[in-house]
């Protein structure tokens, strides 16, 4: 599974984090910034929670 | 459970929709929704569509594929028009009855409209670029409300280089939902840009050739945009026996009924973090309502009270407004990071003996996540205040 952020939607809101804090992080002015393209198993339920939760449908989960 | 309704397609009928299938139910799920189009998102409409930057495709909430892999029954461009909660089914507009086993209410809100003919409002793709195509440089815009909404508004038109008139009723702009300081801070902002900000006056009828105030003094006008608060949309659920307040009352669990729930800006529940009922236009609330409201739909014996910190955004020129818990109603305001002027602060707010909000504008995330962690700990007041010597 990869995922894939589209910066340029984000809004700064910060969820992704929250959701998953070993795959995003926030650059200063509070836009995300990928950590980690293809997590570990362990990490997918806190990502498609970042899925979810993102106020911009900036973040997406695509099979490989 | 076989059968789940969703009425609904935006932004918290969709979450429902894929946390429903997240959780593992895999029987028949039907997403109702009045909009011809597939679920898009709104808070780019004020923003990026109106200021022309965004195609109309780009604020689509999923992809295709990401949708297609739902599973669901999509049914767009109805309107449900009654439901029968004895029966378990919900009317259609075409007139089909569809039956459930599980419901979730996510019909949003509309704009409040003003006496008279004609005027924007600004709350779907369409009414965003129908605007959008009638702004251009030197066209005059009269803005009824400088909210949250008619002030994005008003900056993107200036941005475009309208005339721009904002008419307020109150003597500061959002001094009762942000405090009178921050009121101040975003009313400088507007007028620094040319905007010709009037408050303390009352927009009676949208006329022919602008609006009326109520004094009689007719403002001029090419476009008009009413933005002047919004309405539940449960107008359907007359007569159907759930109880509508201002919005689809619900308990701390977001259900309405048995098997009904309600997410998003619809809905009115019992937020037991403040311990009182409320009802929420953020665009984060509805997709964490949509999510809690499916899951414990799903879950009806683990299920869990919806307690979320709210969270809302808001673009204005170049600054970036967040805003965190509950800050209408509140005590007392204190900045406590940065600078109003320099507009890089954050600023708290005290409800009784807690700390229960704060705002922040051009701070960096992680003096930004500390307030959220205290007003999600209910957090002392002198105690957040007090520690803040220790971050600065
Ligand atoms: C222009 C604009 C800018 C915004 N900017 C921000 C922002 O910057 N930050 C922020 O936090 N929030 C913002 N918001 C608020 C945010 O968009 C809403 O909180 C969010 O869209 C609520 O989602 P919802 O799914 O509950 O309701 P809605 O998005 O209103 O969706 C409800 C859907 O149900 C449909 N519907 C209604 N009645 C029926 C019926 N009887 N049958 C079938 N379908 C029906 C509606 O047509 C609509 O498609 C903004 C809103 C607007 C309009
Ligand atoms: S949740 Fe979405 S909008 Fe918020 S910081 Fe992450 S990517 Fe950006």
């Amino acid at each position: 599974m990869k995922v894939e952020l589209e910066a340029d939607k984000c809004v700064a809101s910060g969820q992704c984090v929250l959701a998953a804090m070993d795959v995003f992080d926030q650059d200063d002015d509070g836009i995300a910034i990928l950590l980690d393209e293809q997590p570990a198993a362990e990490h997918l339920d806190g990502v498609r929670e970042a899925v979810a939760i993102c106020p911009a449908a900036a973040i997406r989960l695509v099979d490989q | 459970m076989r059968r789940i309704v969703v009425v609904g397609a935006s932004a918290a009928g969709l979450a429902a929709a894929e946390t429903l299938r997240r959780e593992g139910y895999d029987g028949t799920l039907i997403l109702v929704g009045d909009e011809p189009h597939a679920p898009y998102d709104r808070p780019p409409l004020s923003k990026q569509v109106l200021a022309g930057e965004w195609d109309p495709e780009r604020p689509a909430l999923r992809t295709p594929d990401d949708l297609a892999g739902l599973g669901l029954v999509l049914r767009l461009g109805v309107a449900a028009t009654g439901l029968r909660l004895a029966d378990g089914t919900v009317e259609l507009a075409d007139g089909s009855l569809v039956p459930y086993d599980g419901l979730i209410l996510a019909t949003g809100v509309r704009p409040r409209r003003l006496p008279g003919q004609g005027g924007h409002v600004l709350r779907t793709l369409d009414d965003a670029l129908r605007l959008r195509d009638r702004l251009a440089p030197g066209r005059r815009l009269v803005v009824v409300g400088a909210g949250f909404l008619g002030a994005e508004a008003a900056a993107v038109a200036r941005r475009l280089g309208c005339d721009v008139t904002l008419l307020e009723p109150a003597p500061v702009p959002l001094a009762h939902a942000v405090g009178t300081e921050v009121g101040e801070m975003l009313t400088r902002a507007h007028l620094e840009r040319g905007v010709d900000l009037r408050c303390g006056v009352t927009v009676t009828e949208v006329t022919e050739s602008g609006v009326r105030l109520a004094d009689g003094e007719p403002v001029d006008a090419d476009e008009v945009l009413i933005a002047v608060g919004s309405l539940p949309n449960t107008d359907w659920l007359d007569g159907s026996g759930l109880t509508v307040a201002d919005g689809v009352v619900c308990d701390e669990y977001c259900e309405a009924a048995p098997n009904v729930y309600a997410a998003g800006d619809v809905a009115r529940w019992h937020n037991p973090l403040f311990g009182q009922s409320t009802r929420i236009e953020h665009r984060t609330n509805a997709a964490e309502q949509g999510m809690a409201a499916a899951r414990n739909l799903l879950d009806p014996d683990g299920r869990k009270p919806f307690a979320p910190v709210p969270y809302f955004w808001s673009d204005q020129y170049d600054m970036k407004i967040q805003a965190f818990g509950c800050l209408r109603g509140h005590d007392e305001v204190a900045i406590v990071h940065g600078d109003l002027t320099e507009r890089r602060f954050v600023a708290a707010y005290r409800t009784g003996d807690r700390v229960t909000g704060a705002l922040a504008v051009g701070m960096p995330p992680r003096v930004i996540r500390q307030w959220r962690q205290a007003i999600a700990a209910g957090t002392n007041w002198l105690e957040a205040v007090g520690a803040r010597e220790a971050v600065n």
